[in-house]
């Protein structure tokens, strides 16, 4: 199963350590969407950083919907460190899902800035 | 600790529309430990109004910027030499904050961006509760060290009322009737005697009735 080669993977040594301001700076960016794979639910090293990681990824929905972006081009999937096709199976989930939605208005405005300059 | 809240972000992009250079400061003291205000607030609420104004193409300059109090001079007046860079400063500090600086810098709107809730204790992780109302003349010695004027309903001082049912006040059945807990503690302390004791009419002078209130401190003045 081939993985998408449009998104650009951030390492961290566990989700527990993504904050709410790194997906959002992504967005400011110009991201198009950004998900979140971590280990499975009850399976964190470090017992619960995967599910912070969910609650700081629907805080970001949350703002990303009333900032007028959209809180769709943000999600969590877990999944075990060892399942590669799975990987590759939500990769091409989100890039289908953020195609369908299109670019980010962010990236579209600051393009158009660009262009007008 | 002062427990704040976040206000909702339309609420600030409706305060901020009007201004071009803004100020989001943070501060890190009680904010930072409830989660309302501090440095990680300060560059999550000024990342979302920056992509929501580019969004409208109404792209303005939003700085970020923490300090270590809002309540005391020497810190505020770290914002001095830049505070001519902005048209208002949004403060995720508490209300005093918010109001300190709001007297430092007379001519820069000050809008608050969250709202002060009360004084009180981090119960568990995302909850917070109230535990002191600053009444001014503290009773816990005599009330096991469980607060009647913050956390009884009625501010009773010889407790339980009738509306206690089962250790719950009649206002919710998810509040606790203080009196309860002050019986159960002072059963636990094995002070019971001190249950049996009146308490005598409390001084409210010192509580909000009597105005704003100030604490003059002639041995540290200089």
């Amino acid at each position: 199963m081939k993985i998408p080669t449009n998104f650009r993977i951030v390492r961290v040594p566990c989700t527990g350590r993504v904050d709410v301001i790194h997906i959002l700076r992504a967005f400011e960016k110009g991201a198009d969407g950004v998900y979140v794979v971590g280990c499975m639910e009850g399976d964190c090293h470090y017992n619960e950083g995967n599910f912070r990681a969910r609650k700081r990824v629907e805080q970001a929905a949350i703002i990303l919907d009333k900032i007028g972006v959209g809180g769709e081009r943000v999600k969590m999937f877990n999944l075990s460190a060892g399942d590669g096709p799975l990987f590759a199976q939500y990769s091409i989930e989100m890039d289908t899902k953020i195609k369908e939605l299109g670019p980010s208005p962010i990236r579209l405005a600051k393009q158009n800035k660009k262009d007008a300059a | 600790m002062i427990i704040a809240e976040k206000k909702p972000i339309e609420e600030i992009i409706d305060e901020v529309k009007d201004f071009s250079r803004i100020l989001i400061l943070g501060c890190n003291e009680c904010v930072t430990v409830c989660e309302a205000g501090g440095k990680k607030e300060v560059e999550i609420l000024a990342s979302a109004l920056r992509m929501y104004f580019i969004n409208k193409n109404d792209e303005k300059v939003i700085d970020e910027r923490t300090l270590e109090r809002q309540c005391d001079h020497e810190y505020l007046e770290e914002l001095r030499s830049s505070i001519d860079d902005y048209d208002a400063i949004v403060s995720l500090a508490c209300g005093v904050g918010v109001q300190f600086a709001a007297e430092k810098y007379l001519t820069t709107p000050l809008i608050p961006g969250v709202n002060t809730v009360c004084l009180g204790a981090n119960e568990d992780r995302g909850l917070w509760t109230e535990r002191c109302q600053a009444c001014g003349s503290c009773v816990l010695a005599r009330t096991g060290g469980i607060c009647p004027v913050s956390r009884c309903a009625k501010r009773v001082l010889n407790g339980p009322c009738g509306g206690s049912t089962n250790g719950k006040c009649e206002i919710s059945k998810d509040v606790d009737c203080a009196w309860q807990l002050i019986l159960d503690r002072l059963k636990a302390l094995d002070k019971m005697d001190d249950y049996e004791k009146i308490a005598p009419i409390k001084d409210w002078s010192t509580d909000r009735a009597g105005g704003p209130r100030t604490v003059t401190r002639e041995d540290v003045k200089i």
